[in-house]
């Protein structure tokens, strides 16, 4: 027999009261489904129905413009993406490069400046304030300006390498720089949230071993090496993953400011996948690629759980 | 003598961490002050930095351009922010307040898958459902996309505030003899009101910002200003006096609400990792 619910133990303690009969006595006792069924329903459409469909429309060949009804292919459009389509192997590649060497400058760079705001300064709350910016800041606008600082003949930051005497770089202008370059951006942009996350993880620290530490004559290097950062490492791990999963799908920086290029070295699988289902209308083809691309996130997501799990003993 | 060196430390230490967040907060200040510069200065090698003449040109052009509306588009972007933003809140609030009572741990998970899946995965199909309902162009279309944004973010971030309250309160409303709906709309959304603003402010912020879905869904008459500004950037090139107006009055808003609200919405930021 099924455990009574809550709220049937609610309800139960008034049997005389009116709303125990009819149609209001169902929606309580009800309670924990109609609450959320709108969302959920909501969420299942925008979630299961897409995700369906993509599946199905990934077994067929189709362009939109097109008259005729998708042909069915079965699985060769998984079978072309992964032998002759050479551009989507190059992809994958491309979105692992970026993503990769985003989330390590960041997780470094935002646990870093979250060591050392951890400790009372002038002007602390300020600029921690200062620092969510980026984060919530238009990413379209953001691109914009810093697409007039990477020109390479106009822009502020060959002037700045000029400056200090460097000689000036190509940024986003160079197949071989693109994607360092695209890397700069995002992590202007989300070095903060690594940051805000590991300082709220160290917020959060146990004072015992510190004390312990201090009596036993420890030095401060080695109660960061030994006591702060082991501690944090779930923190760390969280704030990272939290990052690895949006990198992968980082699309409007990069359409905005390269649109894949030059010369498809930003070609991620994203900007590929625009490309098929939004400019070539190839859709059977586009929902193949949804569909291997959706998997890749699941993945790395499921592995972050567990390496976080991991991490946690 | 050790108070003064205390204080010198103290104010090495603050100019040590406001060189650090220079970088961060150059590129706001270099997309204000070209937004000030005409065509010369913008373009000026070395560059100017602070504008010699500082001109409104720049928001003018903006502003006055007929081939662009600018007040369109900033229209368009308030409907759709608010609009999934209501939607949003109305059927996200219950259900919050739904997982965090009951703790319906699989439907927090349910909205979680939804976090995580790529906008692509949403967006090919739901390019041809519109299509075939003749709605793209329509505001309709680009709210329950950003819907698909907003809701896993709202539902989230109120399971946190819910979580917070005491249960307590809750079960005496129940006791008086309210009914749990009751219980919701009388007692605990008015407890939760300050996480309930800021939820409806990150919400806002997501939606202003959303670039791919407006990219795709949007037409003529319901682009909204990312969509407006990345035009105006292929067609601009190098005017980019203008172009950084623009990209400065899309900014504004965003960061005006996140600086007054900053407390909560850091935490909205983080997906529940930082509790405020």
């Amino acid at each position: 027999m099924a455990e009574p619910s809550v709220a049937d133990v609610h309800v139960s303690r008034h049997p005389q009261d009116a709303s125990t009969r009819g149609w209001s006595a169902w929606f309580e006792r009800r309670a924990a489904f109609v609450l959320p069924f709108p969302a959920v329903a909501t969420v299942a459409l925008m979630l299961a129905f897409p995700l369906g469909y993509t599946l199905y429309l990934s077994f067929h060949d189709w362009t939109i413009a097109s008259t005729a009804d998708p042909k069915f292919v079965f699985l060769d459009n998984y079978v072309k993406l992964f032998t002759t389509d050479a551009r989507f192997k190059n992809s994958i590649v491309i979105t692992f490069y970026f993503t990769i060497l985003g989330v390590t400058v960041q997780t470094f760079l935002g646990v870093t400046l979250a060591l050392l705001f951890n400790r009372q300064f002038w002007g602390r709350g300020l600029l921690r304030t200062l620092a969510i910016l980026p984060m919530v800041a238009t990413p379209v606008a953001i691109a914009l300006i810093f697409v007039m600082m990477f020109n390479p003949l106009l822009g502020v930051m060959n002037y700045f390498l000029t400056v200090v005497g460097l000689p000036p770089w190509s940024w986003t202008y160079a197949s071989s720089t693109v994607i360092p370059a695209l890397v700069i951006v995002d992590t202007w942009q989300w070095t903060p949230l690594i940051m805000l996350i590991t300082l709220a993880g160290l917020a959060a620290l146990p004072g015992e071993p510190y004390e312990a530490a201090m009596i036993d004559g420890a030095s401060k290097a080695q109660m960061l090496w030994l006591i702060t950062l082991p501690l944090l490492r779930p923190t760390i791990v969280t704030a990272a993953l939290f990052r690895l999963i949006d990198s992968l799908k980082t699309f409007d920086i990069i359409f905005v400011m390269t649109q894949g290029g030059p010369g498809g070295a930003s070609d991620t699988i994203n900007i590929y996948l625009f490309n098929t289902a939004f400019a070539y209308f190839h859709m059977g083809m586009a929902s193949s690629m949804v569909v291997i691309f959706f998997a890749i996130v699941l993945g790395v997501s499921l592995l972050a759980i567990r390496i976080r799990r991991a991490t946690w003993i | 003598m050790d108070l003064i060196k205390k204080y010198w430390e103290g104010t090495a230490y603050t100019i040590l961490m406001l060189v650090l967040m220079v970088p961060m907060m150059f590129v706001f200040f270099w997309m204000v002050t070209i937004s000030f510069q005409n065509n010369v200065e913008s373009t000026a090698s070395p560059p100017v930095f602070i504008p010699r003449n500082p001109t409104l040109d720049g928001y003018r052009y903006v502003f006055n351009n007929p081939s662009n509306p600018f007040f369109k588009y900033l229209l368009n972007s308030t409907i759709v922010a608010l609009g999934c933003t209501i939607i949003g809140l109305l059927i996200g609030v219950p259900a919050a307040f739904s997982i965090a009572r009951w703790k319906q741990n699989g439907l927090a998970l349910g909205i979680l898958l939804a976090r995580i899946t790529p906008g692509f995965s949403f967006l090919v199909p739901w390019f041809i459902t519109f299509r075939w309902f003749g709605m793209i162009d329509t505001h309709a279309a680009l709210i329950i996309s950003h819907l698909i944004v907003g809701l896993p973010i709202i539902v989230w971030v109120m399971i946190g505030f819910f979580e917070d309250l005491p249960t307590e309160l809750v079960d005496a409303g129940l006791i008086d003899g309210s009914s749990i709906y009751g219980v919701l709309w009388h007692i605990a959304i008015p407890l939760v009101k300050p996480g309930l603003v800021a939820t409806a402010i990150l919400s806002i912020i997501f939606s202003w910002n959303n670039f791919n879905f407006s990219v795709i869904l949007a037409g003529p008459n319901t682009r909204t200003l990312p969509v407006a500004v990345f035009n105006l950037m292929s067609f601009e090139q190098f005017n980019w006096g203008p172009l950084a107006a623009a990209a400065t009055m899309i900014t504004l808003p965003v960061v005006a609400m996140a600086l007054v609200m900053q407390r909560h919405i850091v935490s909205g930021l983080t997906f529940g990792a930082v509790k405020q």
